[in-house]
């Protein structure tokens, strides 16, 4: 009899397992091992955007061809990629953030479309262009991050909504435009709005119905932040009751920046993900005294509840816009002889940073543009930012012009993802080659308005007859390997695959692979548009396929009719910064390449 | 608006009239009341913007240049030129004068279609616009009429009526 019952105890605690063992985490995990889908936006958890498909590699490379492309019909900046899962892919838009299931099977046809209404008044609110970095998947459903943060459930056969939750309110300046993550049976997303005075969060929704599961602040009091002051640790130590706070002065925090609009890693094993927080507001620094935690921070959370394992302040009292919020790329590399579970992050602040992901650990912060000039280096015990007084706008002040800053406030890279390839353990990094002039003054807030309190000028680096770089970084040394010049900063995502290829876009338009090994060009195309959107590739009926979407925009597009001004020192090779527009115009293209049959 | 007669070097009285038009935007807020203010103002010889030869401009000139700079260039683009999403003022601004541009950058406006959406924003309960509006426009003006160039103009120094005005109205 006991034995018996024994037995149905054990058969029933096996029924309650069941459900969490075949979770869209499950899921998710086995659709990433087939590299024919492409169904994460950042491809893989570790944001490693490797891909195992090796059918185009470095031999065959220049006889890619375009296979098939696809109008969006929409005219704004591209950034993100479309997802294939199977026999779809499914294509974002900007604003009016359409979203369209095509036909692998049947040339690209539209199997459905979902056009959302949203109250226009939200173009205005989003700082840098109406953009959307893509769609994720799981558990037969499309999630959608629209620009007005409402975050939607699509059926991923028929693109009927399933569930629909508002997470912010574009009237007080929060607007969505990241892509969400699904991990395990929650879906996480960001907030935009660092230039609004919005106080930055991230938030978990069920994805089985939107119910909110946790939702953390970048500052604010601890139940906000969900931090535990013993438990949560900066560089080691805890970090103190209501650290979110304590660095501010008086409600500053309550408009602190600090957004979330970057992507989002995970561990698995460490059931850990990890995200940056971006810029302070106002872009005065003057205007908001201390060390703004947790704005530019680099943040470790428990996937299920939320709360904070460990962070890492990169920029304390943020003078130059340097948003915190790019990648996390998650791998196991070996420093100084013994292996590590690392985090590597290429910050907008123009240093590389190495740290054990477990831990938080700093292991290495060194420059990825020999331009940076802000901060001599990273005090690696303290973890801060050694400021160069001279490039300092807090210690000249307000109403003064700070000159030569390296990087410029987009910083030597801004949210286009950078790859790691396992074959040559070498990053792939699209950067911008680019220093700023910078004035910050008074500014008042008023909610949904612009909360900027500083201009800026930007020019190419010193001595530079160009605006980017791509290159090649050994995170273990912290050390450039090769360097790619590129006329204008590089604003698309790269993407690295076993055919010791390495892909980027170019503002002027085009997809470009080069040698993995020696960054060598092998093939480039010309696509209808300036390209600040993510390389994929994916399988489809035994073919490897390279997709990249064209439409110029986003920060860059600032730049598009303007050029650079001819007056700065930096300007060596004069003509080599003709306004962009002399290279391309607006578009809204996906391209499709494959090698001929 | 503040204008300055192109033979009168001294820009001193141009501060009070400005000062009053600015807060009449911030009170009123509303176009409708704007209207009988500086239309007609401006006659051929009166420019909002002063340039002296040496290329120094006057300080509400620089100001305007400062606040476009945090404020407008993300649409409008660095120095006037136009971004992929927001016309180059320094051709809007050839035809527009200062009622509507003061309607414009109060009330917003919207142009939606099918391919691409363009929306303004109304900066009427902005002040961080609204109390540089005139500076802006002088600004926007100079570089239209092409007596300003690209970059950051020299200036003369801060007076203290326009220290006392920011104050004022920033609050």
């Amino acid at each position: 009899m006991m034995y018996r019952l024994r037995r149905i105890g054990c058969a029933v605690a096996v029924l309650l397992l069941m459900p969490l063992a075949a979770s869209a985490n499950d899921e998710l995990i086995e659709l990433q091992k087939n590299s024919a889908n492409y169904a994460l936006p950042t491809l893989d958890y570790a944001n490693t955007r490797y891909s195992e498909l090796d059918q185009i590699n470095a031999e065959n490379v220049g006889n890619l061809q375009v296979a098939w492309m696809f109008s969006t019909g929409v005219l704004r900046g591209h950034e993100g990629a479309p997802l294939v899962i199977g026999d779809v892919m499914y294509v974002h838009t900007p604003f009016p953030n359409n979203v369209f299931a095509l036909d692998l099977k049947n040339e690209g046809r539209v199997l459905w479309a979902y056009k959302p209404k949203q109250d226009p008044d939200v173009i205005p609110v989003m700082c840098c262009d109406t953009v959307n970095r893509g769609v994720a998947y799981a558990d037969g459903k499309i999630f959608l991050h629209q620009a007005d943060t409402t975050l939607v459930a699509l059926d991923a056969k028929t693109g009927k909504v399933v569930w629909s939750v508002k997470n912010g309110d574009p009237k007080k300046g929060e607007t969505g435009t990241n892509a969400p993550q699904v991990i395990k049976d929650k879906v996480i997303i960001g907030i935009s709005g660092g230039e609004y005075g919005v106080r930055g969060s991230v938030s978990a929704y069920d994805i089985k119905d939107g119910k909110l599961a946790w939702r953390a602040y970048s500052m604010g009091p601890d139940a906000d932040t969900l931090m535990d002051p013993e438990k949560t640790t900066h560089l080691g130590q805890p970090v103190g009751k209501d650290s979110g706070t304590a660095t501010w002065e008086g409600d500053q925090w309550k408009i602190g920046g600090g957004t979330t609009w970057g992507w989002f890693a995970y561990d698995p094993d460490l059931n850990l993900v990890y995200y940056g927080t971006g810029n302070p507001s106002t872009w005065n620094p003057v205007q908001r005294p201390g060390d703004n935690r947790w704005s530019m921070t680099i943040f470790a959370r428990d996937a299920d509840t939320g709360m904070a394992k460990w962070v890492y302040q990169m920029t304390p009292h943020d003078e130059w816009d340097y948003d915190g919020i790019n990648e996390m790329i998650l791998t196991d590399l070996e420093i100084d002889g013994k292996p590590r579970k690392t985090l590597v992050h290429f910050d907008r602040n123009g240093f590389g940073y190495t740290l054990d992901r477990a831990t938080g650990e700093l292991l290495v912060a060194e420059k990825f543009d020999p331009a940076v000039n802000w901060a001599t280096h990273v005090d690696m015990k303290t973890g801060r930012p050694q400021v160069v007084a001279k490039y300092s706008p807090q210690q000249n002040g307000e109403d003064v012009n700070t000159k030569g800053v390296c990087p410029a406030a987009l910083g030597s890279k801004d949210q286009q993802p950078a790859a790691y390839s396992k074959k040559t353990k070498l990053f792939y990094v699209p950067t911008n080659h680019v220093c700023m002039d910078y004035e910050p003054f008074r500014v008042s807030y008023t909610a949904g308005q612009a909360y900027v309190g500083a201009t800026l000028s930007m020019f190419p680096a010193p001595k530079a007859d160009r605006l980017g770089n791509f290159i090649a970084w050994d995170a273990a040394k912290g050390k450039i390997v090769w360097s790619n010049p590129e006329p204008f900063s590089v604003w698309s995502g790269a993407l690295a695959t076993a055919g010791d290829v390495v892909f980027y876009g170019t503002l002027e338009g085009y997809l470009k692979a080069v040698d993995a090994k020696t960054g060598k060009e092998l093939y480039r195309f010309k696509t209808p548009s300036g390209i600040i959107g993510n390389v994929m590739t994916y399988e489809h009926d035994g073919k490897q396929y390279v997709g990249v979407l064209s439409g110029v925009g986003g920060w860059a597009g600032i730049g598009l009719a303007a050029g650079l001004t001819g007056d700065s020192e930096g300007l060596g090779a004069v003509g080599a910064y003709k306004a962009l527009s002399n290279y391309t115009q607006l578009g809204g293209q996906l391209t499709v390449f494959a090698l001929p049959n | 608006m503040r204008v300055f007669p192109e033979t009168d070097p001294e820009p001193a009285p141009a501060a009070g009239r400005g000062r009053q038009t600015v807060l009449a935007l911030l009170c009123a807020a509303a176009a409708t009341l704007l209207a009988p203010l500086p239309i007609g103002l401006a006659a051929e010889d009166e420019k909002p913007y002063r340039i002296a030869s040496d290329g120094v401009v006057d300080w509400y000139t620089f100001s305007g240049f400062r606040r476009y700079h945090a404020d407008c260039h993300v649409c409008h683009g660095p120095d006037g030129l136009g971004s992929s999403f927001g016309p180059p003022l320094t051709e809007s601004m050839k035809t527009m004068d200062y009622g509507d541009f003061a309607e414009v950058v109060i009330n917003g406006r919207k142009a939606v279609g099918t391919a691409q959406q363009s929306v303004m924003p109304g900066f009427g309960e902005n002040r961080n616009v609204a109390c540089f509006i005139d500076d802006i426009y002088a600004y926007l003006k100079a570089r239209a009429d092409g007596a300003l160039g690209r970059g950051r103009p020299k200036k003369e120094a801060k007076p203290p009526e326009a220290t006392e005005r920011d104050n004022d109205c920033l609050g």
